[in-house]
């Protein structure tokens, strides 16, 4: 079978600067797969294009056996892509239930479908007791949990996690490990960019790790971490030639 | 938890319909014509604001030109059937539907605008809708058109010597624009205002075409307004271009809404209730030579909300109505 998701010689430039060069990477169906690298690696710009939010300058994109470089959003999202936001964007005037009301309504077009499946993704992310707040009134983990239940709603086939994890106290953090391995064993298949790498490396199946816009390895977590480019390209030369 | 939902969503309609019935029982003891002149404004303009709220409330694109849809609605109206003997019955919802196109013609190069450009352009195309129905010939220019009078009849909607028809169509037009709200307010379309006047981005990431939303909700707007506007050319029986498509229109429409709780169910009306009765009395009795007083009052009016209680007066009833 084909990959859920690849992308294919991906460029992006913004100007004179090269976000994104050459990227071809795939993520198989089921499968759990991090996107790793240091500050300004490119790993957002990727990211922002998979989810559809621009198109790259060159190159495609292809999703599910279909070329969806030039889909909007909005359809990604129809075909199956759901995503979460580094920043988190709740609707904010809007209560937690109806949220997660919004993104159900993807599937469900009568309204009593949709608000039943938006309980039940509350149910599953452990916000159900929430469910009448405001999203205003949220603290930041629960927040976070609401990108990734919206993105739920939608019934996605492919799962973007932007960050979900970084910026958490470490109970927080578990607490998110623990719902995106429930996820996953939903059968949805997850792309997770992360900073933290020890939070990251325990729960992929493969990293992909990004530097200067490029794919500079990619592999199983175990020997990624271990792998001199990589250690270079986080800490710098000198402890790449000590590890 | 969903059937507090449902309960809740039923308690309105309860409560909707005995205010109305309500509303419907007043010009019995009432009959005052001066009276009824300002309940059937504050209803009208009640019903006005609530269909500007479902574009600028709802799905917060804040429009500072629906005098226009007024205005146009009104001249269709009066159009229709001085030029071309059709009643205005018929009129009214050929005028809602031509302003429902015309908005969305308006809206497709517009609703590419972010913020307050968005609003600029509004209150410029209305603008320049005014000025060319002011030098339209055919259309009586400046001047304006006079509805012939033909005697009291329902066909043609024209009373001379009774208020209450105008008092009842009036009613019978805020019960329409607040159950259309209410009806959207749970609905896809509701769900993708709101989502799009709080983040477009994140809407769009949960497969909300935020254009057609958009488009949708400047259609349903206009045509609202545009019946009301042709309510009020029948109602005062002569139209000329400032009295039906003024800058004023715009504002009075803005104003119960924002005064009420903007992007709410009640807030409208609420705030039409108390708007439209405090800029008629303050017109005729302080107005008079001096133009502009009553505008001075309700601008101080919005100040003080929008300084104690930003969310509408229909926040000091409830903390939840406010989020609604």
């Amino acid at each position: 079978m084909t990959a859920l998701l690849e992308t294919r010689g991906v460029w992006q430039r913004f100007g004179g600067l090269v976000a994104n060069s050459d990227v071809s990477i795939s993520v198989g169906r089921g499968e759990i797969v991090g996107l790793i690298g240091p500050n300004g690696a490119g790993k957002s710009t990727l990211f922002n294009l998979i989810a559809g939010v621009l198109p790259p300058t060159q190159g495609s994109i292809w999703f599910d056996g279909e070329d969806v470089t030039k889909m909007p959003a909005a359809e990604r999202c129809q075909r199956g892509v759901g995503r979460t936001f580094q920043v988190v964007k709740s609707f904010e005037t809007m209560s937690v239930i109806d949220n997660v009301i919004v993104g159900a309504l993807v599937r469900n077009t009568v309204m009593r479908e949709a608000r039943r499946k938006a309980h039940e993704v509350l149910e599953f992310t452990g916000l159900a007791a929430r469910a009448d707040v405001l999203a205003s009134d949220l603290v930041p983990a629960e927040k976070r949990r609401l990108e990734v239940a919206r993105a739920l709603a939608t019934e996605p086939k492919l799962l973007l996690l932007d960050e979900v994890l970084t910026g958490l106290t470490p109970t927080e953090a578990q607490t998110g490990v623990a719902l995106v391995r429930k996820v996953r064993e939903t059968g949805i298949t997850v792309l997770m960019v992360e900073h933290v790498m020890e939070i990251v490396m325990p729960l992929v199946d493969r990293a992909i790790v990004l530097d200067l816009g490029k794919v500079l390895v990619e592999g199983k977590p175990a020997d990624v971490v271990r792998d001199p480019k990589v250690i270079s390209a986080y800490l710098g030369d000198r402890h790449a030639q000590s590890a | 938890m969903d059937k507090s939902f449902t309960e809740r969503r039923r308690r309105e309609l309860l409560v909707a319909a005995s205010l109305a019935v309500a509303a419907a029982l007043v010009p019995l003891f009432v009959k005052n014509p001066n009276v009824q002149n300002i309940m059937i404004l504050t209803l009208m303009f009640g019903a006005l604001s609530q269909s500007w709220n479902i574009l600028s409330g709802y799905c917060g694109q804040i429009s500072l030109g629906h005098a226009l849809y007024f205005g146009l609605g009104a001249y269709v109206t009066t159009l229709l059937f001085v030029k071309f003997g059709v009643l205005p019955w018929f009129g009214m919802i050929a005028g809602g539907i031509f302003c429902a196109l015309i908005a969305m013609a308006l809206g497709y190069p517009c609703f590419r605008l972010g913020g307050h450009y968005f609003a600029i352009a509004t209150i410029v195309i209305a603008e320049i809708g005014l000025l060319l129905i002011q030098n339209w010939e055919w259309a009586g220019a400046a001047l304006g058109i006079e509805m012939p009078v033909r005697g009291d009849s329902w066909l043609k909607f024209q009373f001379a010597r009774s208020k209450l028809p105008y008092f009842y169509f009036a009613l019978a037009l805020a019960c329409v624009a607040w159950f259309v709200t209410w009806w959207l307010e749970d609905s896809k379309w509701g769900y993708w205002w709101r989502a799009v006047k709080d983040n477009p981005d994140a809407a769009q990431s949960l497969g909300v075409v935020v254009f057609d939303s958009k488009m949708g909700a400047a259609a349903v707007s206009a045509f609202l307004v545009a019946v009301g506007g042709s309510f009020y050319a029948m109602y005062v029986s002569y139209i000329d271009p400032g009295s039906v498509m003024g800058f004023q229109f715009s504002l009075l429409m803005a104003l119960p809404a924002v005064l009420g709780g903007i992007g709410t169910l009640w807030g409208p009306l609420l705030g039409a209730v108390i708007l439209i009765p405090l800029t008629e009395l303050t017109r005729s009795y302080i107005g008079g030579s001096g133009r502009g007083v009553d505008l001075i009052v309700y601008g101080t009016l919005i100040v003080l909300i929008a300084l104690a209680r930003p969310e509408g007066l229909i926040g000091l009833f409830s903390r939840k109505g406010a989020t609604r």
